[in-house]
């Protein structure tokens, strides 16, 4: 039962850290009747940096000094943006891309 | 140059469009076509990643109901799968401080969304606290298909994308066992997933410095400051240089008051 108090506990605690980074900012800086300027200019423009952020992130750690040198990244990204630029289908590459990878990781590399 | 439609040309959720409405709350299946159209890579993904979680979780001795908690309570794919080892014993404090950590990119999500959600009233509260990053990525990138209920459209999305993954996290719990499927690299369709935005985002605009900008700084970081903290220098080095450049990004400091 202890062990149980402490696994509610820690996903409470952990809950709150996760929700208090997500909506922190908007007590700060979204109460009033005005958003900040400045704010707002980082709303239009932050989500253009914000993916290059989040493909950095999800790449964190592929080795790039050990075999396969990030290859089936390379390789798999590579198709992803073909097929995107070729059908401006998103679900499209996202299934290719990451079916091949998939495959990559796991039968090939 | 950011395209128009992303420079403050905000509709609000109440005002009529072109639709027509009165009640434009109202949630039509156009709303709900919108929102499965953009949410559908988001789901699929969940769903195997969810059952993924949901099987580690078992593994460890928490059935598919702490899953379906922890998917409620934390909604953080990063946080809930650290958070496994940490259930059974270990520093609450530590708990709390990785939590942090791992989720300090969304106070960057968020304060880029306080324009675009200022006027969504009441539904605040649950687009804010559902923000993950895929969310993220499919709703700042525009506002959805033409003639769809904005904040709708939003709404849906966010709820569709936190039902894959809370479904996916207690269906691995319960009958994750018995699937043999290996799902080795399925995370993949996440990085796919920001590249696609990446992609679009890049032929949307003739000026590229933001986009240059978040992956040189986060690349950089990742090799300077290592693999747990980099986000944190990353953010704060593409705020400045974002502050710094502005007169570069918007030239013609148009359209700033609202």
């Amino acid at each position: 039962m202890t062990d149980h108090r402490h696994a509610v506990i820690v996903i409470a605690v952990m809950g709150l850290a996760v929700l208090a980074t997500r909506i922190m900012p908007v007590l700060v800086f979204g109460r009033g009747e005005k958003v900040p300027e400045f704010i707002l200019y980082l709303g239009r423009v932050v989500p253009y940096t914000a993916m290059g952020l989040l493909i950095v992130y999800c790449l964190r750690d592929v080795p790039v000094f050990e075999a396969p040198h990030g290859l089936p990244e390379i390789v798999s990204l590579s198709v992803v943006t073909g097929t995107y630029l070729w059908r401006r289908n998103t679900i499209l590459s996202v299934v290719i891309g990451t079916a091949l990878y998939m495959f990559l990781v796991q039968s090939v590399f | 140059m950011l395209p128009a439609k992303d420079c403050g040309m905000y509709i609000p959720a109440t005002a009529k469009d072109k639709t027509g409405e009165r009640d434009l709350r109202k949630i039509t299946g156009k709303d709900i076509k919108a929102a499965l159209h953009t949410s559908s890579p988001i789901i699929v993904t969940f769903l195997v990643l969810g059952i993924g979680y949901g099987i580690l979780m078992q593994k460890h001795g928490y059935g598919p109901v702490w899953s379906l908690l922890s998917g409620i309570i934390i909604f953080s794919g990063t946080a809930q799968f650290v958070s496994v080892t940490m259930l059974s014993s270990g520093s609450v404090l530590m708990a709390f401080i990785t939590a942090l950590m791992i989720s300090a990119r969304h106070v960057f999500f968020s304060i880029s969304m306080i324009g675009r959600y200022r006027n969504e009233g009441r539904r605040k509260g649950y687009l804010y606290y559902a923000l993950c990053d895929e969310t993220y990525a499919m709703l700042s990138k525009d506002d959805g298909p033409e003639g769809v209920n904005v904040s709708n459209y939003r709404l849906l999305v966010t709820l569709f994308d936190q039902s894959a993954w809370v479904t996916g996290s207690f269906l691995g719990g319960w009958i994750g066992t018995l699937l043999t499927f290996d799902s080795t690299g399925i995370d993949f369709a996440m990085t796919a997933l920001f590249t696609t935005v990446f992609i679009q985002q890049w032929i949307d605009n003739r000026n590229h410095l933001p986009a240059v900008l978040g992956v040189a700084a986060t690349l950089a970081c990742r090799i300077i400051f290592g693999r747990d903290i980099f986000l944190i220098p990353a953010m704060i080095i593409i705020i400045g240089v974002l502050t710094a450049a502005r007169g570069r990004i918007e030239p013609e400091g148009g359209e700033h008051h609202d």
